[in-house]
């Protein structure tokens, strides 16, 4: 069964909480991931892995680059889970 | 008639290590102005503070000579008693003969065993398991492992990938005869789907058809960061915890992890993925050494014994894994 966008925002959020030691209230869809969330580019692969595992989806590098949103990540598990 | 095996196999353990930084420390503010980085975004991305460079008068076979003496007295050996020595290292400036046979000269030991091996920062833990089994089948019976490298020759000042990472240094070690087990079987292996994750180009071959270092650059290393720290993060735990299993012992029974010193947050990745025990000692020598490939693990294994001696006798897992990209991993006892 495909997952909601909510369900994946909801992953993903405890995936930054962990790895950047932010407030999980900050994690929205339209945050940017390095300029809002210090999210820096090792932190997004950290990210990025850990997403895979949850969601079971494989994420390509060159996809990765292109997420600079929390939506950009949300929406494309949403799309290929 | 069938040929035998006419000794038992022999149990081995690493006996002695020996470390060389060059004199020469380089803080980060010495190397941010070719690449416009910051000391703050060094640390934060690599945790390195300061590395070693070696001088230009100073080569790799003198930094390697320097440490394998310190391992061999430290053995309680001399320079002939060594019958095999293994060189580890991508920065022999030389295609043949090998950086080891340089060595042994230097050692006053010209009749040794000698080759070198190439597997980039995996290449340490490569020599510890060859080196082993030759010792288990009585093949040889003190071998020098050394990993050494002079990464300052190749790497470009002005790699905004590369320049903050890589350094120089070299360490050695004896493996030889034991009592008891001293060194499990390796876990090693290559993922060469991602060869082009670390590189060294152009080929010398460009050089004969007549181009230039100004037109086609020098075979400086090359690494895409992020590709490989992805790679590194998510398979390179694996191997570890393949190794644990294979010397059958559980993560808790370990007292020190001594990873390549490739990037401080790798090294915390990997003791959260293997879910190491609290109170482990984890190395942490790339904060003052950079990545030195090859050296890195017995510089580091140096240090970890320097400033908790009683580790020595205490069990330790060794991982390598760099440019192939290949990996390797065992369990040591601790000289």
């Amino acid at each position: 069964m495909a997952l909601t966008q909510d369900e994946v925002l909801a992953g993903i959020r405890d995936i930054v909480v962990e790895v950047a030691g932010i407030d999980g209230a900050l994690v929205s869809l339209e945050k940017k991931f390095a300029d809002d969330l210090d999210v820096d580019s090792l932190s997004m692969v950290e990210v990025i892995v850990a997403a895979e595992e949850k969601f079971s989806v494989k994420i390509p590098d060159d996809e990765v680059t292109k997420m600079a949103t929390v939506a950009d990540a949300v929406n494309f598990i949403v799309a290929h889970s | 008639m069938k040929i035998q095996n006419t000794q038992p196999s022999q149990n081995t353990r690493i006996l002695s290590v020996g470390a060389y930084r060059p004199s020469r420390v380089v803080p980060n503010s010495e190397i941010v102005d070719a690449i416009e980085s910051t000391d703050e975004w060094i640390q934060q991305r690599t945790g390195i503070k300061t590395r070693h460079f070696a001088g230009e008068d100073e080569s790799l076979i003198d930094m390697a000579f320097a440490a394998s003496k310190i391992a061999i007295a430290r053995a309680g050996l001399t320079s002939e008693d060594i019958d095999t020595v293994i060189f580890s290292t991508i920065t022999y400036p030389f295609q043949a003969p090998s950086a080891a046979t340089e060595l042994i000269t230097r050692l006053g030991n010209t009749k040794a065993a000698a080759f070198d091996i190439n597997a980039a920062c995996a290449g340490f833990s490569y020599g510890v398991g060859i080196a082993s089994d030759l010792v288990r089948n009585h093949t040889s019976k003190y071998v020098l492992v050394i990993g050494g490298e002079k990464l300052s020759d190749f790497t470009s000042p002005t790699d905004r990938a590369t320049a903050f990472i890589f350094a120089d240094g070299a360490g050695a070690v004896v493996i030889g005869p034991s009592d008891e087990v001293g060194i499990s079987a390796t876990t090693w292996g290559a993922d060469a789907d991602n060869r082009d994750a670390i590189m060294m180009t152009p080929s010398w071959l460009d050089f004969k058809k007549g181009a230039t270092v100004d037109k086609i650059g020098w075979p400086d290393i090359s690494q895409e960061g992020q590709r490989v720290f992805r790679w590194a993060v998510y398979e390179v735990a694996q191997v570890g915890k393949k190794a644990i299993a294979s010397a059958g012992i559980k993560p808790s029974d370990l007292a020190a992890f001594i990873p390549h010193q490739a990037n401080e947050r790798i090294i915390d990745s990997l003791a959260k993925s293997m879910e190491l025990p609290d109170g482990i000692v984890i190395a942490r020598d790339i904060q003052t050494t950079g990545n030195t490939s090859a050296a890195s693990i017995p510089l580091a294994m140096d240090r970890v014994l320097a400033e908790n001696p009683q580790l020595s006798g205490k069990l330790a897992l060794l991982i390598g894994f760099g440019a192939g990209l290949v990996f390797s991993s065992q369990v040591v006892v601790l000289p």
